[in-house]
């Protein structure tokens, strides 16, 4: 099913949260809502799930403005942060409910649960309580009983924040093939951009209630639309170089370090204020311009090693490297720049040049 | 069994020593009703079951089955009563985006801190009002509405502590507001509707001041006043023994719940004092 938001606006207590946000998920597609916390992206998530009422604008379900529907008749399965399953029930009466709920039959239900743990693997567990299961197994029930009814929609909020890091690999891959294997229009609300590059076919990154790019993972962390998204896709994060462009294909900064440009960049007119993004990996392994500087902090992280390296004028490059340990803080290096790879914004809108 | 840092010994002689003199008083409750003790004698004499005739004969003092059977349905129809408008009215306050609903809260925690005796001028004329004086169903209202502050309050606590994700995943699963709160709200609310029913049930049973007041001459009384009418006919002795007997008689059902529920009763103070 396609889902679009059109003019979606939604005020707390006269307050506009979101205002004409605008946004289609393509039938079997899934995306993810990426945004700090506090961008909207729950409110969002919870608006289409109907839980909040919309302020204006449409909600549509293929044709159908679904936005003046109770939560009830609009068919969307959520997956809450905490799960929220009923802890007095057990997961086969979890998973049953949405449906017993619909009056169907118990043949039924029972046959529809049974198919519905199979897919999410929890077949073995489904006369415990959500007490007696671990964090990983109530995320497949709550999974379960979400899909369990075929919903139009599957709508995630978080579904990983309270999962140790091995779970949380496990389950990201768990919850793709899930909808994968259904085929299922998902979104998916998270902070982290790990899981949202590793788990989606497209992100919208959201920011004080407005999206500001919409596009496939490695599309948006090749050329993100903002000095924002750039900050906010990749870890370790990227570094951000003020300074003036020269004219000549060169970057002024503060305190006499002077950067390359890349070469679509070279009309950029003389005494243009931009911000260089330069992305760990694109420093110290290959490139044209040579830097050099002093390493500051060293963090080994077994495949690879992070270095914080010290230019002129304070400058602070992070590099990501194969893992080494012939260097210690320090000592001086002369690394090469990939200088065709940099991203670069305009230093006042924080626009993509 | 779990380890403990301190020694607790010196814990249970203190609790002992405080508590010595209820557990003589409650000893020798048992002891004079089941002996010949005379009244101020420290020993007791001979042992004798003709203090409990009471509960066979009603010429001893009247018909105590009677009493308690009106006892009963006095306890069961205030505990529904407190019970079943807490356990709304707390869903209400908790959840519900009411209009005046800090005012309502405000005003449930004076109507607790009033002492009931204070309101029974008040209650008297609403029930002559509405023609209910010297009714049970009369006691009945003012004893549950006496109790209702504190079973309203009590409830909205436990109803807090339930995350608003259930209800929110209760609605999306397509359940109504009324399906949510029944059958995935109520359950986790369950401790509380039960140390409720049994805090409004020992409240109940121990009333005199009420039905003493506001039903002074039904035929059957409650135990309470029932315990204050006990004479020998035809006597103008007073029997301390059939005095005391009747009275562990009435005091027995409270022991035994207490001893049974006192962990249910014990949540009140966990969950329930929660704001």
């Amino acid at each position: 099913m396609r889902i679009t938001l059109q003019d979606f606006t939604k005020r707390f207590d006269g307050a506009s949260v979101i205002d004409r946000l605008n946004l289609t998920i393509a039938d079997g597609e899934m995306l993810a809502l990426l945004g700090p916390s506090g961008c909207g992206k729950t409110t969002t998530l919870l608006s289409i799930s109907g839980i909040h009422r919309i302020d204006g604008g449409a909600i549509l379900f293929d044709e159908h403005d679904v936005a003046a529907l109770p939560a009830q008749k609009r068919n969307v399965g959520v997956v809450f942060q905490n799960y929220a399953l009923y802890p007095h029930m057990t997961a086969f009466e979890n998973i049953a409910f949405p449906l017993q709920v619909r009056g169907v039959g118990s043949a039924e239900t029972t046959r529809r649960v049974k198919d519905i743990a199979r897919l999410t693997h929890i077949e073995p567990y489904l006369t415990r309580r959500p007490g007696q299961l671990s964090g990983g197994q109530q995320q497949r029930v709550a999974l379960a009983r979400a899909l369990v009814r075929q919903p139009d929609v599957l709508l995630l909020d978080e579904p990983l924040a309270n999962l140790d890091t091995k779970l949380r690999l496990e389950m990201r891959s768990e919850i793709r093939r899930i909808q994968r294997e259904t085929g299922i229009t998902a979104i998916l609300v998270t902070h982290d951009q790990v899981e949202a590059m590793s788990m989606c076919d497209r992100i919208a990154i959201m920011d004080k209630g407005a999206i500001l790019q919409t596009a496939a993972p490695a599309e948006m962390y090749r050329a993100p639309a903002s000095r924002f998204v750039a900050g906010f896709l990749g870890s370790p994060p990227i570094v951000f170089v003020d300074g003036v462009a020269g004219g000549d294909g060169t970057l002024a900064c503060d305190g006499g370090l002077t950067l390359p440009l890349p070469s679509r960049l070279k009309g950029l007119a003389a005494g243009r204020k931009i911000s260089l993004g330069v992305r760990p990996e694109h420093f110290g392994t290959s490139g044209d311009a040579r830097l050099s500087g002093t390493i500051g902090l060293v963090e080994p992280q077994g495949r690879e090693t992070l270095f914080d390296v010290r230019l002129r004028g304070d400058v602070v490059l992070r590099s990501v490297q194969p893992a080494r340990d012939d260097l210690r803080g320090g000592e001086t290096v002369s690394w090469p720049l990939d200088v065709e790879n940099l991203l670069a914004f305009d230093a006042a809108t924080g626009a993509a040049l | 069994m779990r380890s403990r840092n301190f020694s607790s010994w010196p814990v249970v002689l203190i609790l002992v020593a405080i508590s010595l003199p209820i557990l003589v008083m409650y000893a020798w409750l048992v002891i004079d009703s089941f002996t010949d003790t005379p009244p101020g004698a420290l020993l007791p004499d001979e042992v004798t079951l003709s203090h409990w005739r009471f509960l066979i004969d009603p010429s001893v003092t009247g018909n105590v089955w009677a009493s308690t059977l009106y006892t009963l349905i006095f306890v069961a129809s205030v505990a529904a009563v407190v019970v079943s408008l807490s356990a709304t009215a707390g869903y209400a306050l908790s959840r519900l985006n009411l209009p005046c609903r800090r005012f309502f809260l405000a005003g449930i925690m004076v109507m607790h801190a009033f002492p009931a005796v204070t309101l029974i001028i008040g209650a008297f004329l609403v029930l002559q009002f509405a023609g209910l004086y010297n009714s049970l169903a009369g006691v009945i209202a003012i004893k549950a509405g006496m109790i209702l502050p504190l079973g309203v309050w009590i409830m909205k606590g436990f109803y807090d502590t339930v995350p608003w994700e259930i209800e929110m995943a209760g609605v999306q699963d397509g359940a109504s507001r009324f399906t949510v709160w029944r059958r995935l709200v109520l359950p986790q609310v369950w401790p509380g509707i039960i140390a409720l029913s049994i805090l409004s049930g020992i409240e109940t049973w121990g009333e005199y001041v009420l039905p003493r007041v506001l039903a002074p001459t039904t035929d059957f009384p409650v135990l309470s006043v029932f315990l204050n009418e006990v004479k020998v006919p035809d006597s103008v002795n007073y029997n301390f023994n059939l005095f005391k007997s009747v009275g562990l008689f009435y005091t027995l059902p409270i022991l035994v719940l207490f001893v049974f529920f006192q962990n249910r009763l014990m949540t009140i103070f966990g969950a329930g004092t929660k704001g």
